[in-house]
């Protein structure tokens, strides 16, 4: 019972987030994951600096000549590198970014239940 | 035993922490885009800056001599410094100076270029800023080494000594 009532509590934190990130426009979720590299911190989205700016009509002169979501990406990382993303698509410089979460909540899972297990046997 | 292998492996974890830590503290935390050297220069077309017609890139980086392409603006205060730098390498008879006048006033930026003289060969406007994140700019002023359609060289800010010096031997 215990389990059931914490698989919902975790499935309602997972749609409540993402309900919140999920845009309704494209050109606002595009330059929401994109980081503006003046103000650095900022999404591209938030900002309102020189960059940012022409950044943002960049993106709607590129929607409108037809490229999808991925394919600004590709464009922007071409020019700037991995940095301007704020979700960075799997590659070698970054296996390691999403690996790592599911590395230790692997490792502290093996020590709780080592834990578990232990006090069980005393 | 078992109980001193905890501390020990305790002492050594925020150790390691500690020092990549304290070595991220002297590390920049501003991130500049990596230079990749020698990729194409992009194709767009823009407005000339005086006679206000069209110039397509392919027209103006259309000879095999060296180009620099200087993103400038009347409002900026470091082109003025570099300007200087421009007008002595305008001197030089084997490399072009290209100007983009970036987001700025058309009166301001010809007077600009009257008191402080014209180095460039042509200058074209990039008035919503688009051109230069065709570049891969993000801010002015900035600078493009370009040879036979390659950026060769980026700098990023105002040129300098140095850097006037490494672009004459570089074009040497």
């Amino acid at each position: 019972m215990n389990i059931l009532k914490f698989l919902t509590y975790i499935i309602f934190l997972i749609n409540f987030f993402s309900f919140d990130i999920k845009a309704q426009n494209l050109e606002i979720e595009i330059t929401k994951n994109l980081r503006c590299l003046i103000c650095q911190g900022q999404s591209v989205y938030d900002s309102d600096s020189e960059f940012a700016n022409s950044l943002k009509i960049l993106v709607e002169k590129k929607l409108n000549e037809g490229l999808n979501e991925k394919q600004i990406y590709e464009y922007l990382k071409n020019k700037y590198g991995d940095w301007i993303l704020y979700d960075p698509g799997f590659s070698k410089n970054t296996y390691f970014l999403w690996l790592l979460p599911i590395l230790m909540f692997i490792f502290g899972g093996a020590i709780i239940l080592k834990k578990v297990i232990l006090k069980k046997k005393l | 035993m078992k109980t001193k292998i905890f501390p020990i492996f305790l002492v050594v974890t925020f150790s390691i922490i500690f020092f990549v830590f304290y070595k991220g503290l002297q590390n920049s935390n501003i991130y500049t885009p990596e230079i990749k050297s020698e990729i194409k220069i992009p194709s767009f077309e823009a407005k000339e800056f005086f006679s206000k017609d069209n110039v397509n890139s392919d027209q103006i980086f259309i000879g095999s001599e060296y180009y620099l392409l200087n993103i400038w603006a009347s409002w900026c205060i470091p082109c003025r410094e570099e300007h200087k730098y421009l007008m002595d390498l305008s001197k030089k008879e084997n490399i072009k100076i290209i100007g983009q006048n970036y987001k700025d006033n058309f009166v301001n930026a010809k007077n600009f270029l009257i008191k402080l003289d014209n180095p460039y060969d042509l200058i074209y406007f990039d008035n919503d800023g688009t051109i230069a994140i065709e570049w891969g700019a993000y801010g002015v002023p900035e600078s493009f080494l370009i040879k036979n359609n390659k950026i060769v060289k980026k700098i990023i800010g105002p040129l300098n000594e140095k850097l006037l010096f490494e672009i004459k031997e570089f074009t040497q």
